[in-house]
């Protein structure tokens, strides 16, 4: 069976492209790998999902057939990447958050770096949307 | 009431502008440093010590007092939020404080933890204000042999009873000792350990070893543990609590800071082991000791207090006989020196005005603590957000200034990296910190005083046993070496009866271990 991957934050970007991602899945018959990741280089990480959190990911998938998947690598992009090669994925579903051109030059960005190097389609949604 | 009023002349002549900004950035930078696990006030206080050459010493002695009390309150909020003691005296604050924050209750925690400290911080300075004078009253007439014999006494428990194994305590005490010998011997005149350079025979300056064991070794040890799963922190509004939190609180605040002054107020102190005896009083005592392990509001409140009385207590042997008993305090006995100013029993009637002044201004550093920090809650907790990197270049660069400023001479820097890889090293291997530091700075008073006794004595050993006070501290120092072997050697034979307070005082320890290094 195919593969969707979705990066996932626990906040309302990865919740977009959670909905986003199960939509397709189950258009096309596909099953989903949610990916959630840290650098881990700091005490706290907002994007680092909680186990609960984590655990409830799935409760709006209405029998889609999903894997989660928490990973602390140097580089999350690259590790995403690396899952798309590995997992012979067929689409990467993202939420997009806005950035300051600041705040770009500092952190870099996850979904960018998806972006322009990812084999295959990338889907970018923006939070508060639904599938239509 | 003579005290009193000095207290009052300390405080007239600290309550300037000045003086009131070197104490909010003393106690913004010390709790900035004590929220950040791994980063001590030790280190902050080491870091500074070149900056504040250019102070007057009550300015700077302003300043490290906010940092002092501001480290121990960010311990606290860490411990809370993240259940990650940022000392190993927020041991004990983690365990319910944690507890309560995950029920929803971190407001209510991080108000009894300030509250709590500031109580217990003002109440222990007021102590330091009446027994340090009367300790050092006398301790000037005390001679040389019961000094050292004192000294000792202070190396040995710091040594022995705090850390988790008494053999890498030692080993990091010689290894203190040692480096504490290098440079020009003060009586004769020769070069020791100096390698045929002028730059090690000119001493070894303090700024480059701490810096470098404190600064240098967490950061090289952080980097080569730079990936971890991050943790999960509590969300927290503004610090407040309720009038029934008010009720169960107070008690523990006071039994708390009874029982922490005391060991902080002995050559010995530490705050590790009251704030665990108060955490158990608190348990025996409390109206619901069903809440306990499920987040009950005494045992942060009683520990916290302990914790900050056992912090002001240590001023009294600092104060009174130059003993410093923290990593905290070692370092601005250090700072004392780098003034000029001769630490010990002498220091009260030498430099009133800078003891008193000192003395003030904890006062002052506690309550702009209280009055900065419970609205900064919140921020401090984002401070966690920041990625180690960015923290740890700040601090490399920051150290490495620091050691380059000392002599202005690249030398240093070379040996801030020795210093760094010892650093490393030690915590790669679990050597505590505290006595290495504590044998750098107390090794030559060590020796001043071991000669000046043998001087005396025309040479004779039995010059350094001639007082019975030096006779009496070495029968204490026997005793606590030589008990704790002879109750391990019973024990096997009696079935373990004990078994229940034994494990707990262990895993207790094995945390501490950790957090200190």
């Amino acid at each position: 069976m195919s593969t969707i991957l979705v990066g996932f934050t626990p906040d309302e970007f990865g919740r977009a492209a959670v909905r986003h991602a199960a939509a397709e899945a189950r258009h096309r018959g596909y099953r989903l790998l949610i990916v959630n990741g840290s650098k881990g280089d700091a005490y706290v990480d907002r994007r680092f999902a909680a186990p609960e959190v984590l655990a409830h990911v799935g409760d709006g998938l209405n029998g889609v057939e999903h894997e989660v998947r928490q990973v602390v690598v140097a580089d999350v992009a690259e590790e995403l990447l690396r899952i798309a090669v590995a997992e012979q994925v067929r689409l990467v579903v993202l939420g997009l958050r806005r950035r300051t051109p600041v705040g770009k030059l500092l952190m870099g960005s996850v979904a960018q770096r998806v972006i322009l190097e990812a084999m295959c389609p990338v889907l970018a949604v923006k939070p508060d949307t639904e599938p239509v | 009431m003579d005290n009193l009023s000095l207290l009052w002349g300390g405080l007239e002549s600290a309550v300037t502008p000045e003086n009131l900004l070197w104490a909010a950035l003393g106690v913004l930078l010390g709790t900035f440093v004590g929220v950040l696990p791994g980063i001590g006030p030790a280190m902050a206080v080491a870091l500074l010590l070149p900056v504040t050459y250019g102070l007057e010493p009550t300015q700077a002695f302003i300043m490290f007092a906010g940092i002092y009390y501001g480290g121990m309150y960010g311990g606290s909020t860490t411990s809370i939020l993240l259940n990650t003691p940022g000392e190993s005296s927020s041991v004990m604050t983690a365990i319910e404080g944690n507890k309560m924050a995950k029920a929803g209750r971190a407001a209510q925690a991080l108000a009894t933890a300030a509250i709590g400290s500031f109580i217990a911080g003002t109440v222990g300075t007021l102590g330091v204000v009446f027994f340090a004078p009367a300790l050092a009253d006398v301790a000037v007439r005390i001679g040389a042999p019961s000094y050292l014999a004192i000294t000792i006494m202070a190396l040995v428990l710091v040594t022995a009873v705090l850390g988790t194994s008494r053999l890498r305590g030692f080993i990091a005490l010689f290894l203190g000792l040692t480096i504490g010998l290098v440079g020009l011997d003060l009586n004769t005149g020769q070069p020791r350990l100096s390698f045929g350079t002028t730059q090690l025979a000119d001493r070894l300056d303090i700024v480059v070893v701490a810096v470098g064991i404190f600064a240098l070794g967490e950061a090289l040890w952080v980097a080569a543990h730079l990936r971890r799963t991050p943790m999960q922190i509590t969300p927290v509004g503004q610090p407040f609590m309720g009038k029934d939190d008010w009720r169960r609180s107070v008690g523990p605040w006071l039994r708390g800071t009874a029982l922490g002054f005391p060991f902080g107020a002995v050559p010995a102190g530490g705050a590790e082991t009251p704030t665990f005896l108060s955490y158990l009083a608190e348990k025996k005592l409390s109206k619901h000791p069903e809440e306990f392990g499920r987040g009950a509001i005494e045992g942060v409140a009683g520990p916290e207090a302990a914790n900050n009385a056992s912090a002001a207590g240590t001023f009294v042997p600092l104060l009174a006989l130059g003993l410093p008993v923290t990593a905290t305090a070692t370092i601005m006995l250090a700072a004392l020196q780098g003034y000029g100013i001769q630490p010990g029993p002498q220091l009260m009637t030498e430099q009133p005005d800078l003891v008193w002044t000192l003395l003030a201004s904890l006062l002052i550093g506690n309550t702009l603590l209280l009055v900065l920090n419970l609205p900064l809650a919140p921020l401090w907790a984002r401070l966690l957000r920041v990625p180690r990197p960015y923290l740890y270049s700040g601090i490399l660069f920051f150290a490495s200034l620091g050691a380059y400023t000392v002599n202005l001479d690249a030398f240093d820097l070379f040996l801030l990296l020795v210093f760094g890889l010892l650093g490393l090293a030690m915590r790669r291997f679990g050597l505590p910190v505290l006595p290495l530091v504590l044998g750098v700075i107390l090794g030559p008073i060590l020796e001043s005083k071991a000669r000046e006794a043998l001087a005396i004595s025309g040479g004779s050993a039995s010059g350094l046993v001639d007082e019975p006070l030096a006779v009496a501290v070495y029968t204490v120092v026997a005793l606590l070496l030589l008990v704790p072997f002879v109750v391990a050697r019973l024990r096997p034979a009696r079935p373990r009866t004990d078994g229940g307070a034994t494990p707990e005082t262990g895993k207790r320890t094995d945390d501490g271990e950790l957090v200190e290094r």
